[in-house]
This record gives structure tokens, sequence and C-alpha cells, in this order.
């Protein structure tokens, strides 16, 4: 083809210069910052270049340039293959493809590129935002290859050039959509899982104090949970994940020990409830409280920790039953000496402190626990999210020096003293409270609601949980994270109003979740349940595919191959006049003609007969007349019509 | 064996336009109006369209793999995107309408210039044209004129060019076209000699040249207004109800050429016609009158274009 050797003209090249830097920019979030923003000034540099310089890029830069972008991607993921290395040197290679896009055909291979790159973007991030943003993402690419055509009609604006897409996208939304329905999923992927790495923390399995800042201003939702019945209180609203026993003086860790029986539990009754968890990375399931048994997928640890078989790289739901009342591991036994490890050399006066509590207390375990919750609560301590740092001696430094912190700081110390003390004490990390949103009948729990508190064994009772935050900041429980944290100490996003507004708005992300994203092959096969075939397997559904396909494209041909006849204007006013007179009683008999008929009309109405014949003639002038119709003499003969009244006469 | 296979494939494709009508009638030239209809347009992906279904293709698997459903959503998007763009590049051509050809007058070698019409209902944007090895690019609305050239060697009837009418409207991944074989042909005239003899008179022509009795009279004529007062014959006007005028831009009064194929024995044939060609052209030219003697047809004396073209068509169509 001619065309595709001549160059690109300016609105062209405009748009695929937009739908260039669009993909980037989608990509931009989860590209490192020394790649993303070289590459978006590219772009710029690129486009400023060819439109008020008119300089093309010399062709000895390429091979240089790709040999840096090459390296660069080795230098800092090892390899190129892979998701993370691998968008970003499609990134890249996007750039260098707008370097040298001259001509149609580079433009095209360079929209079908950006398509690609858009589509990976997504892979990263499938929440409701990003997906619209890269569906907003499609219009530069197809408005760019709309203006590859030859003999167009431009538009002036570029606003305009939108439009046709969106209503391509729009016309394509119904098919897309069954499509999306139908397209039977991978049972196991074909390659590796993606390799996302770790940015967002979430909880880890070991505990440190003041590690928790970066989670406690991370405000994505950490899960969601529906209740099948009411939700329990926000004070009883605690969410295990992890129990931790060793300490080393400067964390606590969670040690995962399989092929030990769940600790027995006495528990009356139990609250069953879903839970939708974002990506963690971790195999820990949070539950409400305490779990009585594990979620398929998952078992129970010994402490009643959920541990799921695989880590949680994809939205995951599931279903348990909790306990809130319960009596766990009524006897201790041969773990005594496990939950009163304290190591040596750590902490002197804080263990001297404990160990007065118990020759001052005697056996009343109660009352040192009590004790303790009294230190915090009238000891001068303050919450705070952002503590003063701590020296080796840390429950030392917190207890008597500084004296603020936040959970973790108070969970670590009030377990420290109840060990000191000989008091079997352990830590327990999860989420606590959660905005319970009454649209959706959901607790939403982000993962700044993280929590730590304690639990202590008191003989006849049992594990019992004790939140020493409680103690010196009863917002924390009852009103939530946001509501405990100082003024000032929020990062803007979770102040006040805007809080409340991403809360409401929370209910869209997890309908997203649930219904899109959380489409996966098993609800797929109970696609047809309410139909009666209660497992869909992947022949049916590339035969439903297939017709669906057949189908819509049926559709779309009768649309296509609809031809509009421009309706002969006198002909749709006689038979207006046909309708009017038929409600009158008479009919236009078959093979009637026109005259025939309005004078048998004129007859059998004598009242409107003068205003029939008229009619009569006009209509014969107009259709017979002459060759041309003019439009005043139409628009009369219309009017009249229009006027003709249909009262019924009175007979 | 190639010419034997050739001979095949032809005899073969002769068989399937006798046989089936309805697929290869459009191989046959047609009368005017043509209008496109969807039993005379195809559609095939383009190497684009192929290239992009094949990055569909792995867009597919990446988010099949990857579980992400997003991602499929989007692929699915762009998969119904492009098949709604097949029907886009349909709908440009559909209903597209050839209402008329015409055709300037051209001798032999040089350029023919085509004048299409094409009407459509609605607008038609991206719309291309195939004709002789040139591709145009148009948009209809309502009703637009195309202008072709068309090279012409010889004179005579010439049949227009089969015409691929095609669009790849609105993504380039699809190209929908028809064939357009209009049953139109144009009239290709005698290409002049460069140069030669001026023609022999006959005798009678001569005779023309003297001045006739009465001449001077012919040089005057009715008084319109405007004209200068001295300027007016006076005494002719004196015999006259009107004033006369003297009319000075007469031109000079020619000998009517009689042209004639028979009184060029010793050339060859298309000589013959060039140099009548030429003769005719001149005459024309001059503002004189003339008359064209073929084999087998008479032009009798007169001028103007459309005598000079009814010549030159005479010539055209000569065996």
């Amino acid at each position: 083809m001619k065309t595709d050797a001549q160059p690109l003209d300016t609105r062209s090249f405009d748009l695929a210069a937009l739908a260039f830097a669009m993909a980037l920019v989608l990509q931009a979030p989860h590209l490192p910052w020394w790649l993303g923003a070289p590459l978006l000034l590219a772009i710029g540099l690129r486009w400023w270049l060819r439109r008020y310089q008119r300089t093309r890029v010399p062709a000895w830069l390429k091979l240089p340039l790709l040999a840096l972008l090459v390296l660069a991607v080795i230098a800092r993921y090892g390899n190129v293959f892979g998701l993370v290395p691998g968008t970003a040197l499609a990134a890249g290679l996007l750039v260098l493809k707008l370097l040298e896009t001259e001509t149609p055909r580079d433009a095209r291979v360079g929209m079908g590129f950006a398509c690609f790159t858009l589509m990976a973007a997504l892979l990263f991030d499938q929440s409701l935002v990003a997906t619209l943003a890269v569906a907003l993402g499609l219009l530069p690419p197809l408005a760019a290859l709309r203006s590859l055509e030859p003999g167009r009609r431009a538009p002036a604006a570029l606003w305009r050039e939108w439009l046709p897409g969106m209503r391509l996208l729009a016309v394509a939304l119904p098919l897309a959509v069954l499509a999306f329905l139908l397209v039977p999923r991978l049972s196991s992927p074909l390659w590796g899982a993606p390799n996302v790495d770790q940015q967002r923390s979430g909880l880890a399995d070991s505990m440190t104090p003041a590690g928790f800042t970066q989670l406690l201003v991370d405000d994505s939702p950490a899960l969601r949970v529906s209740f099948d019945g009411p939700p329990p209180p926000p004070g009883l609203r605690y969410f295990r994940a992890y129990v931790m026993s060793h300490y080393d003086g400067a964390s606590w860790t969670y040690r995962d020990v399989a092929n030990q029986p769940p600790a027995p539990i006495e528990a009356a009754g139990g609250i069953r409830y879903r839970i939708s968890l974002e990506p963690t990375r971790q195999r820990v399931l949070p539950t409400l409280d305490m779990p009585l048994a594990a979620p398929p997928g998952a078992s129970l640890r010994r402490d009643r920790v959920v541990i799921a078989d695989k880590p949680v790289d994809k939205p995951r739901d599931y279903t348990v039953s909790s306990a809130t009342a319960y009596r766990l591991e009524p006897q201790l036994g041969r773990h005594h000496a496990r939950w009163l490890q304290l190591p040596a050399g750590f902490n002197p006066r804080t263990l001297a402190l404990g160990q007065s509590w118990r020759r001052q207390y005697g056996n009343d375990d109660a009352a040192i626990v009590r004790a303790a919750l009294a230190l915090f609560h009238d000891g001068g301590f303050r919450y705070t999210l952002a503590p003063a740092p701590l020296g080796r001696n840390a429950m030392d430094d917190f207890l008597f020096d500084t004296r603020e912190g936040f959970c973790e700081h108070y969970a670590s110390a009030f377990t420290v003293l109840m060990r000191a003390a000989g008091i079997p004490a352990r830590v327990v990390t999860g989420y606590q409270g959660g905005y319970w949103n009454a649209i959706g009948h959901y607790l939403l729990v982000r993962n700044s609601d993280a929590h730590a508190w304690s639990e202590v064994w008191l003989a006849g009772k049992g594990w019992v949980r004790v939140d020493p935050t409680a103690a010196v900041r009863p917002q924390r429980i009852s009103l939530g994270a946001a509501a405990a944290a100082p003024g000032g100490q929020l990062p803007w996003y979770q102040v006040g109003w805007l809080q409340s507004l991403r809360n409401h708005w929370d209910i869209v992300n997890r309908w997203w979740n649930q219904g899109v994203n959380g489409f996966n092959a098993l609800r797929q096969r109970g696609l047809l349940r309410p139909f009666g075939i209660d497992r869909t397997d992947t022949s049916t559904l590339a035969l439903l595919l297939a017709a669906s396909c057949t189908l819509a494209m049926l559709i779309g041909l009768a649309w296509v191959w609809r031809r509009r006849e421009p309706e002969d204007a006198v002909r749709a006013a006689l038979r207006q006049l046909e309708r009017k007179l038929a409600r009158l009683g008479v009919v236009r008999q078959t093979g009637e003609g026109p005259r025939d008929y309005l004078q048998r009309a004129a007859a059998a109405l004598p009242a409107q007969r003068e205003r029939l014949l008229e009619l009569m003639h006009r209509y014969l002038e107009l259709r017979y007349g002459r060759a041309e119709p003019t439009p005043e003499s139409l628009r009369r003969l219309q009017r009249a019509i229009r006027d003709f009244p249909v009262r019924r006469v009175v007979k | 064996m190639h010419a034997a296979l050739r001979r095949l494939a032809q005899r073969a494709v002769a068989r399937a336009e006798r046989r089936l009508p309805a697929l290869t009638r459009l191989r046959q030239p047609e009368p005017l109006p043509i209008e496109l209809n969807r039993r005379r347009i195809y559609i095939l992906p383009t190497a684009f369209g192929f290239g992009f279904g094949a990055l569909l293709l792995v867009m597919l698997v990446g988010a099949l793999n990857y579980a992400n459903n997003a991602a499929l959503l989007l692929t699915c998007l762009l998969g119904a995107a492009a098949a709604a763009s097949m029907l886009l590049a349909f709908r440009t051509l559909d209903g597209l309408r050839l209402s008329d050809i015409r055709a300037d007058h051209v001798v032999a070698g040089e350029a023919l210039r085509l004048t299409l019409d094409f009407s459509a209902s609605r607008l038609r944007e991206a719309v291309r044209l195939d004709c002789m090895g040139e591709t145009r690019a148009f948009a209809v609305d309502g009703t637009t004129e195309l202008h072709l050239q068309l090279p012409t060697t010889r004179r005579g009837w010439q049949a227009l060019p089969r015409i691929r009418v095609w669009s790849t409207w609105p993504l380039g991944m699809f190209r929908a076209w028809s064939w357009l074989h209009p049953q139109q042909s144009v009239l290709v005239w005698p290409r002049p000699e460069q140069a030669g003899p001026p023609p022999v008179l006959p005798a009678d022509g001569q005779e023309r040249l003297r001045p006739q009795p009465g001449e001077e009279l012919a040089a005057l004529r009715d008084y319109r207004r405007g004209d200068a007062p001295r300027h007016i014959a006076w005494k002719a006007s004196a015999r006259h109800h009107d004033l006369l005028v003297k009319d000075f831009d007469r031109p000079e009064p020619r000998e009517t050429w009689s042209l004639d194929w028979h009184a060029l024995r010793s050339l060859d044939r298309e000589a013959r016609i060039a140099r009548l060609a030429r003769w005719l052209g001149e005459a024309e030219a001059q503002g004189r009158r003339y008359s064209l003697q073929l084999p087998g047809e008479r032009i009798e004396v007169g001028s103007g274009p459309v005598h000079y073209a009814r010549c030159m068509g005479a010539l055209a169509v000569l065996p």
C-alpha cells in the first residue's frame, strides 16, 4: 500500500504520542522511578522535536538506547523474563517504538503494542479504578488507528476524536461481557504464577515495636467480612492472624509448627462469616477471634492460627465459624515453659517490676494483670503513632522512660511483664475494628486497622485476651484506628469526611472484587446453575461461547444489513389519514385507490365531507400533479391531516 | 507446462462464472448505476488485523494464566471492538452507489479524465478506490465527484477497467472490498499527426474565395446599443428602416474544407486517420466550415464543437 510509506500527519502523530504516553502513565506506578520518569520525558521530548523542530531521531541512536534499556533491566532484576522485568522492558520498548514512528505502519504496530502494555498494567492492579483508567487508556490508540485511515473527516477539536472510540467500546461491551463470562478459565496456570514484588507490607510473621508504622498509614482494604447473623459489637471485632511466642529482645516472631492438633477449645455456639481477603503474599488467613475449624485449602495450627496451603496471591474468599466466648486450652500441660520464654540480658527493670508484682500479689494472676493495666492507664502513658525511638532494652526504655507508643509497644511490654511475673503470655497480631458498611452489610477492615494485643493463660479460664492498648486509649477499640490517632498524625486522606466517603465508596470496590475479580473457574462452573446445569464443563462453555459469539455477530449483521428506505412523505401522510379514518370505521380495502377510498369516506362521513374531498384533491395534486412536490404544499397536506378530527360520530 | 496450467485455470474460472453467476457475476460488466450490497462486498483481515489477532491471543493467554479477570475483560473488550470494526468496514461500503461516470474527450495517448459520481445516504469515510494501479482515498457525503486519470493508447471505444472500491475503516484491521465493472465505454479520438501538408482544396472551394457581389452588404449589421456613431453606415441605413453599422470584426471569409478519405490514397490507414484528424483540428481552430467523407459515411458541412466531436468520433470508430 502506497499510503503506508507516507509520513504521519500531525494529528495522527499527536494521537499516537498521546496513546504511548497514556500507556506509560498507567504503567508508571509499577515501574521504578528511574525508568518511568526518563521514559515519560523521552516521549515529551520526541513529540516536541517532531512537532516544532521537525527533526527525526537519528537511526544510530536506537541500538545504543535499546542496549541501555536491556542492561538497565538486567542490572535491576537479573533477567528480562517474568512479569516485572518484562513489564519494565515492554515500557522501554514502547518508548523506543515512538522514537522511530514515522509512518502509518509504525504507528499501527505501536498502537497494538500500547494496547498490550495497557493490559499488562492490569496484571499489577486489578481494582475497579485501575480497570476503568485502562479502559479510558484504550481511547487514544483507537483514535490514533482511526486517524491513520486516509480520506476520513478529521474533527477540528481533539476531544471529538475520543467519541467514536467510546461508541465503539460501548457497542463492544455486551459481547465483551459475554465472552468474559464464557471464556473457559484455566484450572492451573500454564507457567509460573506472578512474582509481584512485595510492595505492600501487610501483616508480617514477626513484630518489632514501631514495625507497624508503615501499615498504620496504609489505607488500602485488607479484608471484608460479611456475617451470617448480626455483626459482633465493635469491642469484639478482633481478627487474629499470628500468635507470637518467641521474643529475642528486639522482635516477636511466629513459629509455624505443622502436624500438631489444634489446642482444645470449649465453646458454646459460634459466629459464621465470610471473609474476602486481599492478596497478602502470605499464608496466614485472619479469622474473627477463635476459629473453630479451618476453611478448605487451609489448616488450623496448634494455637488456632489458620495457615493456607499456598500464599494468598489473589483475592481469596473463605467462610469460617468462630467463637467469641470460649475456654481455650484449659490445661496448659507440657508447653508451659514455652509461654514464659524471655531472652537473657534484656530489660532488667521490666523483669524486676514483673517479679515484684508476683511477690506482691502471690498466686493471684488476675490481680497481676490488673496491676499491669492500671500501670498503663495511670502511669502517664500516651498513645501516639510517632513514638520516640527505643534503645537496646526497648521495654525498659518504653515503660520507664519514653512512655509513648501504640499497640505494638503496649502488647509487647505487657507480655514481657506477664512472663516476668510467671504468667504464660503471648503476643497476637491481626486486625481490630473496621468500618461497618450498612449499605453493603459488610465490615471493611483496612490495613490501617492492624493491631497487636496479648493473650494470657489464667488457670481455669485458659487463654484470655488482654488488650493493653485499650487501657491507654479505649477509643482505639471502640471507635477504630482513625479515631484513636491523635490529631495531625494521620495522613490527609484518613481525615474526617474524606475517610467516610472512602468508606462508602468501598462498596463499589467490594462489588468489583467479588463480582469480577472473584469470578474464577469455580464460579464459572456454577454459571448455569440457574438453568439447572450444576457443573458447566469446559466443552459446554466453549460451545456456549461459540454460540453466543455467533448470535452477537448475527445481531450485528442484522443491524448492518438493515436499510432504511427513505419514506415517501406524501404516502406517509396518507397513511396517517388512513389510520384516522379506520378509527372512524372506514377501512381502506386492499386494491382500493386513494380517490375511491377518500370518496367512499366522504360519503360515509357526511360531517367531514368537504374536508375529505379537499384532502383528496390535495393528495392527488401532490401525488400525480407534479414530479417533485413543493415543500409548502406538502406541509399543508400534513397539517390538514394532522388536524383532521377523530371524534367519534354520534349515530 | 506453465501455459497449460494457466489455460486450465482460465477454463475453471470461465466455468465458474457460467455456473455460479451469484458468486462471480461481478466480473461481468454491468450497467450503471451500481449499488454495493452485501452480496458483493467481501471482507478479510488485513496484515495488521492478523497481527492484532495474534496479540489478542497472547493477551488472552496471559490474562488466563495469571487468572486476572480485569485483564481478561479488557482483552475481551478489545476483541469485541475489533469484531465490531469489521461490521463498520462493511457498513462503509454497503449502500454506496456509483451513479454515473463521465469522461472528457481525449485523443489517444493522453490521459483520460474520468469523473465518477458516488452517492450514499449517510456519510462514508475513508473509502478508497484502486484503478489502474492508482489509489485514491475519499469520503462520500451525499454526492461526491471523484476524478480519475485513465491512460489511453489507441483510438476507438475503450472499456473502463475494473475498479476496486475498498476500505479499512475504522481501525485498519479488516479490509472490505468490492469490484465495480461498469458496462460503459469511452470513445478515444485518434491522435492527429504532428505536421503535414494542408488539404488539397477542390476547385469550387477556390471559387468561394473570390468576393461575391453584395459582399460588402454582408459586412453590415443591425445597430446595437453601444456602437460608435462613426461606424454607422449612413448611406446604407437610408435605404433601410433601421440603422446599419459597418462590422469591422467580421472574420475573413474562409473557404470550406471538404475532407475526403478517398483523396489520401498514398497513406496507410492510421496515417490517413491521423492526417484527417489534424485537418479537422485545424479547420475547427480556424473557424472554417468543413465536411468529412469517410468510407461508408458522409458528414455534411458544418462547424462548431458538436460537429467536430461528430467527425472525430466517426474517425475514432473506423475499423
